[in-house]
C-alpha cells in the first residue's frame, strides 16, 4: 500500500493571533507551529494500515522553511519519507491554490490512498482534500471517523446530521481524517533519532510546475464581533439561581 | 443567465433548513446586485416540492431528475452542478457550510476553477462583488474576503442567516442533469438513535464538561435537554474521559454549533471550546468557578454546583 498524507504546519491552538500591521494577515513573531491536529489522524491511520499490509508511507507539506518541523514529526511518528514543497510566501494562500500544488507533487507518486485532516485549523476551510481529489481526478470519502480496506475498495464511516454514512471507492481515494477515526501515537525518542536520517525532498513549486494563483482574497481581518457584557445570575440558593435564570431566559432573552 | 444561484439540499426529498437560509441570504445579495435567485434542485421525484422555494425568495429552479440524486455523493452532484453552472453562468453560487455543502465546495470550486469562501456567516456586496465575513483560527479572527474568478463560491454556516419569507411560488424548470461516473458510492446508512437531535442543527444545546464527574451524570442535563428539545453536547474533557461519544464533541476538534441557547454545565471555556460554540446567541454558563472563563463569554453566568442548579432549572422550565 502506498499511501500519500499531506499535512500542514499550524498555529498551536493555544496561539493568541495577531493581526499584522498590513490588516490582511497575521503577526506570526510569537507563535509556536504544529502538525495540523486532524492530520495526526491521517498520519496515524496511515501507519497503522501500513503496518497491516505493507508499503510505504509519505508525509507531504507546503510552506516556508519552518514547515520542515511538522514533516520531521511525522516521521518521527514512524512515516517513511518526506516532500517539502517550499515557498516562503505560502502560508495564508488560498487552499484551492494550495491544492493545486500538492495535486502535481502526488500525481507521480502512484498513491493508493491520500489522507488529508478534515480541516486546517488556522484557515478553518477544509477544502484542500476534496480539491486535490477533484484535480487528480480521484474519489474522495470526507470527514470519516473509521476506514475499512478489503479486496480493492476501502468503506469510510461518515458522520453527517442525524445519520452515519458508510461510503465506499474503489483504490486509488482520497479521505479526509475526522477526530475519532484513531488516537495519534506521539513521537518516541528512538523515533525522532530515526527520522533525522529519513529522506526528507524540497521542491519549490517552479519544479512542479505550477504558479501560485489565489482565487480568494483576504481584504481585512478584524476581531471577533463584541459581544455585550454578561449579567451574573443573582440568588441565594440553587432554586433561586435556577428559578432567576429560567425566567432571564424566557423574558428578556426570549430563548426559551 | 447570470444571477445569484443557490445550490439545494434534501432528505428524502424534503428540502432541509439550510436549503430556505441560504435561499434567503442569496435574496438579499441577488437584490443588491439587481438581479435573481435560481435554484439548481437535484433529486428523485421532487417536482412538486419545487416550486415551495419561491417562499424564501428563489425565482426560479432548475430540477435535475435522477434516481443518482436522491441521496447526495460528491460526484453525482458536482458533475450536475458544474455542467449546469458551466451552461447558466452565475455570477455567484451559494451553498450550505452543512456537511453536505463542504465537501462539494471545494470539489466544485476546483473543477470550475473558480475560488470559495467557506463557512461564512456574513455576506455582502462591495463594488459590484461579492465580499464573505468568514471566522478563520477557530473564531480569534474574522476576515473578509472576496473570491477571484467566476462564479463567486461561497459556503455558509448553519443556523446564522435568517430565513425570511419574501416570495411566492418559484418557476421550476426540468433540466437534464447528468450524474456520470460514480466511484464513491453510500454503501449504508445508519439512522441516528431516534428523538436525537443533531448538534448542528439544534436551536438549544445542553453541554456538559468535565465537571459532570462521570458519564452517568449526564442524566441530568439529558432531563433538562428533553425539556428544552435541546441537543446534549460535550466538552473535549468529557469526550476523552468516554462519558460521551465523539459526535457530541464541540469545539475546535468537534463541531461548531450556533444554537439560539448554549448551556454550558461544568465546562471551564479552554479556547478549543470557544471555538465551537463562541458564536451561540445566548450562551448560559454554570460553572462553580467564578473565575472560569467561560463566565467572561457567557450572556448569563451563574456561579453554583451544576448538580444542585440544574435539576432546579429543570423543574423551572
Ligand atoms: C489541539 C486541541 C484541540 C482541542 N479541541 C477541543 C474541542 O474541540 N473541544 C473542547 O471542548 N476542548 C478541546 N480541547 C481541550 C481544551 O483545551 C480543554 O482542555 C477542554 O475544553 C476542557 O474541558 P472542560 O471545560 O470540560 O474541563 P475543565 O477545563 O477541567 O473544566 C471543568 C470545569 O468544571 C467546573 N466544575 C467542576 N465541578 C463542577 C460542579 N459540580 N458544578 C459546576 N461546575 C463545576 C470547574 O470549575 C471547571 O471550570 C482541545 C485541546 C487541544 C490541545
Amino acid at each position: 500500500m502506498n499511501i500519500v498524507v499531506c499535512i500542514k504546519q499550524v498555529p498551536d491552538t493555544e496561539a493568541v493571533i495577531k493581526i499584522a500591521g498590513d490588516g490582511k494577515s497575521i503577526d506570526t513573531g510569537d507563535i509556536k507551529w504544529v502538525m495540523n491536529p486532524y492530520d495526526e489522524f491521517g498520519v496515524e491511520e496511515a501507519l497503522r494500515i501500513v503496518k497491516d499490509q505493507g508499503g510505504e508511507v509519505t508525509v507531504i507539506g507546503a510552506g516556508p522553511a519552518r514547515v520542515v518541523e511538522a514533516l520531521r514529526t511525522a516521521l518521527a511518528m514512524g512515516a517513511d519519507k518526506a516532500i517539502h514543497i517550499k515557498d516562503d510566501d505560502l502560508y495564508g494562500a488560498d487552499p484551492i491554490a494550495v491544492a493545486k500544488m500538492l495535486a502535481k507533487a502526488i500525481e507521480p507518486l502512484g498513491a493508493d490512498i491520500i489522507f488529508f485532516g478534515q480541516r486546517a485549523v488556522d484557515d478553518d476551510s477544509g477544502v484542500v482534500s476534496s480539491a486535490v481529489a477533484e484535480l487528480l481526478g480521484l474519489p474522495q470519502l470526507s470527514v470519516v471517523t473509521k476506514v475499512e480496506l478489503a479486496d480493492g475498495k476501502v468503506k469510510g464511516t461518515r458522520p453527517v446530521e442525524g445519520q452515519t454514512l458508510v461510503l465506499e471507492a474503489p483504490l486509488p481515494v482520497v479521505i479526509s481524517a475526522q477526530k475519532g477515526l484513531n488516537e495519534p501515537r506521539y513521537a518516541s525518542l528512538p523515533g525522532i533519532m530515526k527520522a533525522k536520517k529519513k529522506p526528507l525532498e524540497t521542491k519549490a513549486p517552479a519544479d512542479l510546475g505550477v504558479e501560485r494563483a489565489d482565487a480568494i482574497e483576504i481584504a481585512v481581518l478584524n476581531p471577533p464581533p463584541d459581544r455585550a457584557p454578561g449579567k451574573t445570575v443573582e440568588g441565594e440558593t440553587p432554586a433561586e439561581l435556577a428559578a432567576n435564570l429560567a425566567k432571564l431566559l424566557k423574558e428578556e432573552a426570549k430563548v426559551i | 443567465m447570470a444571477g445569484v444561484w443557490i445550490i439545494a439540499e434534501q432528505r428524502d426529498g424534503e428540502f432541509r433548513k439550510i436549503t430556505y437560509e441560504v435561499a434567503s441570504a442569496a435574496k438579499k445579495v441577488a437584490d443588491e446586485l439587481g438581479t435573481e435567485v435560481t435554484a439548481v434542485v437535484l433529486g428523485s421525484g421532487m417536482e412538486g416540492a419545487c416550486a415551495d422555494l419561491g417562499k424564501f425568495g428563489v425565482a426560479k429552479v432548475l430540477y435535475g431528475d435522477g434516481e443518482a440524486f436522491a441521496a447526495y455523493t460528491t460526484e453525482a452532484y458536482t458533475n450536475a452542478c458544474a455542467a449546469l453552472i458551466k451552461d447558466g453562468a452565475p455570477d455567484v453560487v451559494l451553498m450550505g457550510a452543512s456537511m453536505q455543502g463542504k465537501d462539494l465546495g471545494g470539489r466544485l470550486a476546483a473543477r470550475l476553477d473558480t475560488g470559495i469562501a467557506v463557512d461564512c456567516t456574513a455576506l455582502a456586496v462591495d463594488g459590484g462583488k461579492l465580499k464573505a465575513t468568514r471566522p478563520m483560527y477557530a473564531g480569534k479572527v474574522y476576515a473578509d474576503v472576496f473570491i477571484n474568478g467566476t462564479p463567486q463560491i461561497a459556503s455558509l454556516r448553519p443556523n446564522v442567516f435568517d430565513i425570511s419569507e419574501t416570495g411566492a411560488q418559484a418557476a421550476v424548470e426540468s433540466v437534464a442533469a447528468d450524474a456520470g461516473e460514480v466511484k464513491a458510492v453510500v454503501a449504508e446508512v445508519q439512522a441516528a438513535e431516534e428523538g436525537k437531535i443533531d448538534l448542528t442543527e439544534a436551536t438549544v444545546i445542553v453541554s456538559g464538561g468535565r465537571g459532570m464527574k462521570d458519564a452517568d451524570n449526564f442524566k441530568i442535563l439529558e432531563e433538562l435537554a428533553g425539556k428544552l428539545n435541546a441537543a446534549v453536547g460535550a466538552s473535549r474533557s468529557a469526550v476523552d474521559a468516554g462519558w460521551r461519544s465523539h459526535t457530541d464533541q464541540v469545539g475546535q476538534t468537534g463541531k461548531v454549533v450556533t444554537p439560539n441557547l448554549y448551556i454550558a454545565c461544568g465546562i471551564s471555556g479552554a479556547i478549543q471550546h470557544l471555538a465551537g460554540m463562541g458564536s451561540s446567541k445566548v450562551i448560559v454558563a454554570i460553572n462553580k468557578d467564578p473565575d472560569a472563563p467561560i463566565h467572561t463569554k457567557a450572556d448569563y453566568c451563574v456561579v453554583g454546583d451544576l448538580f444542585d442548579v440544574v435539576p432546579e432549572l429543570t423543574k423551572d422550565i
